[in-house]
């Protein structure tokens, strides 16, 4: 029992949303609803919030590096590329068989955090902060999506994994778990969503001790003033690059997931729109919380989908009015305002009673 | 041995030489004040010392150690702390958080927030734990960046004008509270423009002036010298000596 007390009080803290039996009783209650969805709906909606799922992943990383610890990222699709070729040209090679796919998926992820090792050490070691660092991050990305964009010879290819061009790469295995009495294949629809919001519900969750714990406190104490975070004998570069590295492993993970889903990655994930548009969800929902920037992007996700019905480029636009709106009516974002505007009025009832 | 030694020490910026050859020595347990005109290198003297500028040439040592080289966290991590001119404190965090963030490494967490109740006493901001650090009184802002530069239980204090924006009163109590922390054994190196606040609490006072040490001794040493009331009038004899 005090054990569990613990890990709940972990749970909780000054720098996320949320917190006692009410917050915890609600989040069982939307699981609960999540669990039991499928039973309710076809493959093809089920499969169309997996690749919801997929995308949160990269928004909650990018919520710990830009709305935890100050550093905007703007090429967070770098890693997503990159993690998403890597599976494919791993399990293209290597095959589906004694579970492979699933030590692809870690290798693929860890290739992308190895990425962000190097990138960030560069980056925060000599000390590039605000603008210039999402100038260098958008950069990456975009001389990824163009070389990637290039590679549509014969001669461009990595064992048996042709890269494809602007084509992409496509036909790896899906997600492939052993079993005795035959491999579960994680494609059909179903299984898939339970796989990833299991994972989904884990990374929360690990976010949420993270972010309260004692690094968390020197992330934001970095974003509100570096200079007196260092000079309370902080190594900040070496939070940065932290930070850095696990939300670029998350976007890795956000691309595995999404190229398993569709067996299929092009170059255009990192292009220009798809670097710009996690910075849409993130801001919109609320970058300083993990549970805002979750809630905000499945919101604008879906929102988005439903209005590239009327066609993709005016979803677009709307998307960067929407954009432009959140960062001036309600610059926390809408859910966190929303979130806190609702704490307020019941903080104000229980205060008068 | 002193605790804190600056050698020969210089600093150019392009042709600007800001800090032109200082020496200076500060005996553990003494309260030392920094005056000097405007763009006497004051400040930059303190940025040295904190590693935020590495120098041109000259050595800094400190507990004896040489420290020239090491990054600013490091010196933290030795002993040093420092508050700095505008309050540097965690505007959108409370202002209990700003203490836990300054002091989660420096105690065991079973101990932490009954020690940062006792600090929130001794600054007299017990009742605003839970308000956020950036809706507090200025006053109250220089008091929790200097709980937080104390909280680390430095050797060294270094103070960049402390009492910056604040009433004769608040000055004052700032005055006293230095001294209790004084008398527990801590070095303090301020630079200070409120004359009062220095003849409260100054020991020993260095004037510093177009980036040279231009005078050194008490108090009432350097206020009856008619040298240094030249410079703060801006008629500087041709040839400073120390």
């Amino acid at each position: 029992m005090n054990a569990l007390t613990r890990f709940f009080g972990r749970l909780e803290g000054p720098q996320t949303i949320g917190r006692g039996p009410g917050f915890w009783i609600g989040f069982l209650v939307v699981l609960a609803g999540a669990c039991l969805y499928p039973q309710f709906s076809d493959g093809y909606t089920v499969g169309n919030t997996v690749y919801f799922f997929t995308w949160v992943f990269m928004a909650l990383g990018l919520s710990l590096i830009w709305g935890y610890g100050g550093s905007l990222s703007f090429g967070q699709t770098a890693f997503f590329g990159i993690a998403g070729y890597s599976y494919g040209i791993l399990t293209i090679n290597f095959g589906a068989a004694y579970g492979f796919t699933l030590v692809a998926v870690v290798l693929a992820v860890a290739i992308a955090a190895l990425f962000a090792v190097l990138l960030g050490y560069f980056l925060f070691f000599g000390r590039i902060s605000g603008v210039f660092l999402g100038i260098v991050t958008l950069s990456i990305t975009l001389v990824l999506e163009r070389f990637m964009a290039q590679t549509a010879g014969p001669e461009w290819h990595i064992g048996k994994a042709r890269l494809n061009g602007f084509n992409g790469m496509s036909n790896m295995p899906p997600l492939t778990i052993p079993w005795p009495g035959g491999d579960i294949v994680l494609f059909p629809d179903v299984q898939l969503y339970y796989v990833v919001l299991a994972l989904l519900v884990l990374v929360y969750l690990a976010l949420r001790i993270l972010v309260n714990s004692s690094f968390g406190n020197v992330l934001v104490a970095i974003r509100e003033n570096p200079e007196r975070a260092e000079m309370l004998g902080y190594d900040i570069r070496k939070y940065q690059l932290g930070a850095f590295v696990i939300g670029a492993a998350l976007a890795g993970l956000s691309g595995v997931l999404y190229t398993t889903w569709g067996q299929y990655i092009t170059p255009s994930s990192m292009g220009m729109t798809a670097a710009a548009l996690p910075i849409v969800w993130v801001a919109v929902g609320g970058r300083s919380d993990i549970t805002s920037t979750l809630i905000g992007t499945l919101v604008v996700l879906s929102a988005f989908q439903a209005l590239t019905i009327h066609g993709s480029q005016y979803a677009l636009v709307v998307m960067g009015v929407l954009l432009v709106l959140t960062v001036l009516i309600a610059p926390r974002g809408l859910i966190l305002s929303g979130a806190s505007l609702i704490g307020r009025l019941f903080g104000k009832r229980r205060g008068d009673a | 041995m002193a605790i804190l030694e600056a050698r020969a020490l210089n600093k150019h910026f392009g042709g600007l030489h800001v800090t032109n050859n200082v020496d200076l020595a500060l005996e553990p347990g003494e309260i030392h004040c920094l005056i000097g005109p405007n763009g006497a290198g004051k400040s930059t003297l303190f940025r040295l010392i904190l590693g935020e500028h590495s120098p041109s040439s000259g050595q800094i040592l400190f507990g004896g150690e040489d420290i020239t080289k090491l990054k600013s966290y490091r010196r933290i991590r030795r002993g040093m702390s420092v508050k700095f001119q505008v309050p540097g404190i965690f505007k959108a965090l409370s202002v209990r958080q700003n203490l836990e963030i300054a002091m989660q490494h420096h105690y065991p967490p079973a101990a932490l927030h009954a020690e940062i109740d006792r600090l929130l006493d001794f600054l007299k901001l017990e009742g605003e734990a839970k308000q956020l650090a950036g809706n507090l009184s200025h006053g109250q802002k220089q008091w929790l960046e200097i709980g937080m530069a104390i909280s680390l239980k430095p050797r060294l204090l270094l103070l960049d004008e402390p009492t910056a924006g604040m009433s004769p009163e608040e000055t004052h109590a700032t005055g006293i509270m230095i001294q209790r922390l004084n008398a527990d054994g801590m070095t303090v190196l301020a630079v200070e423009h409120d004359m009062a606040f220095v003849r409260q609490v100054a020991q020993k006072v260095t004037v510093l002036h177009l980036g040279q040490v231009f005078a050194q001794g008490s108090i009432d040493e350097i206020v009856a010298d008619e040298r240094v009331a030249a410079i703060y009038l801006g008629h500087a004899p041709e040839a400073a000596h120390a």
